[in-house]
């Protein structure tokens, strides 16, 4: 029986949307308010959701202490209370947060236990992004 | 083909065990939730139908009766209640959330007139839902 487990963290983080190959006119013009010089934060939610047949033995696709570790060490202990501009991959890419889905999809894709499935960035309430399925 | 959503909210009690592993082993695997004295949940499910819209009344299927199926065949019979101790299925089952939907799945299949059963999602918390689409095989 296959089953799907969707699983969602809470970090915050500050960012700026800014692109060295803009103008200082142009990078106003298009990120606006986002490309203020000083950043603004979010509470971000990730969604990640993740696929695979129900053990018979522990009645879970994933055990969930094993992925709230990972979870732990590689996002939540990389992003919470940080400045995404300051951090690898986004020294050289806008941290916008179609970047930063992706680059949570990457990470969840080295979970060893399941499958990925899809991942949703919550930038606010009225902002979300799907990555995946 | 119109997907419909409905949801409904039980409250429960569980624990995780499997009396084929050793005590050792479901304190390792299941943690605080391998408790035998159980602890609860406020679970919310959202069951979704597909099919056509009627043109005579507008409705997929009629709300009222969606509504007294979920109560009749899962409300009334989690709510309150014991899982592993006073519902069938998971005497046999450990009442993951995962087990959960495949089991309120199983209770609905065929039940609801006009429409086929898509997905039954369940919420243990609002951090965390299974979805189950009747992938059995």
């Amino acid at each position: 029986m296959k089953a799907h487990l969707t699983r969602r963290y809470h970090f915050s983080a500050s960012h700026r949307l800014h692109s060295d190959a803009y103008t200082a006119e142009e990078n106003q013009a298009v990120f606006g308010k986002c490309n203020n010089p000083h950043g603004h934060g979010h509470n971000y939610v990730v969604a990640v959701t993740l696929a695979g047949e129900i053990d018979p033995a522990t009645g879970m696709v994933c055990n969930l202490g094993d992925l709230d570790a990972f979870a732990r060490e590689h996002l939540l202990a990389r992003f919470d209370h940080m400045n995404l501009n300051t951090l690898e991959p986004f020294l050289t890419l806008v941290p916008t947060t179609e970047n930063l889905t992706i680059e949570v999809n990457r990470i969840f894709q080295d979970f060893p236990f399941a499958r990925l499935e899809r991942v949703v960035v919550e930038e606010t309430g009225n902002n979300s992004f799907v990555f995946g399925g | 083909m119109i997907f419909l959503t409905r949801k409904a909210e039980f409250s429960a009690a569980h624990y995780y065990w499997n009396d084929t592993l050793s005590p050792e082993e479901n304190e390792r695997i299941f943690g605080k939730c391998a408790n035998r004295n159980g602890h609860g949940h406020n679970y919310t499910i959202e069951v979704t139908v597909a099919g056509e819209i009627d043109p005579v009344s507008g409705f997929v299927v009629d709300l009222k009766e969606l509504k007294a199926i979920l109560e009749r065949e899962v409300v009334s019979v989690y709510d309150h209640r014991h899982l592993n101790l006073e519902v069938p299925e998971f005497a046999t089952a450990i009442p993951t959330t995962e087990n959960i939907a495949v089991a309120i799945w199983r209770r609905l299949d065929g039940k609801i007139p006009n429409s086929r059963l898509h997905r039954v999602r369940v919420y243990e918390m609002a951090d965390l839902f299974a979805d189950f689409y009747g992938e059995f095989a």
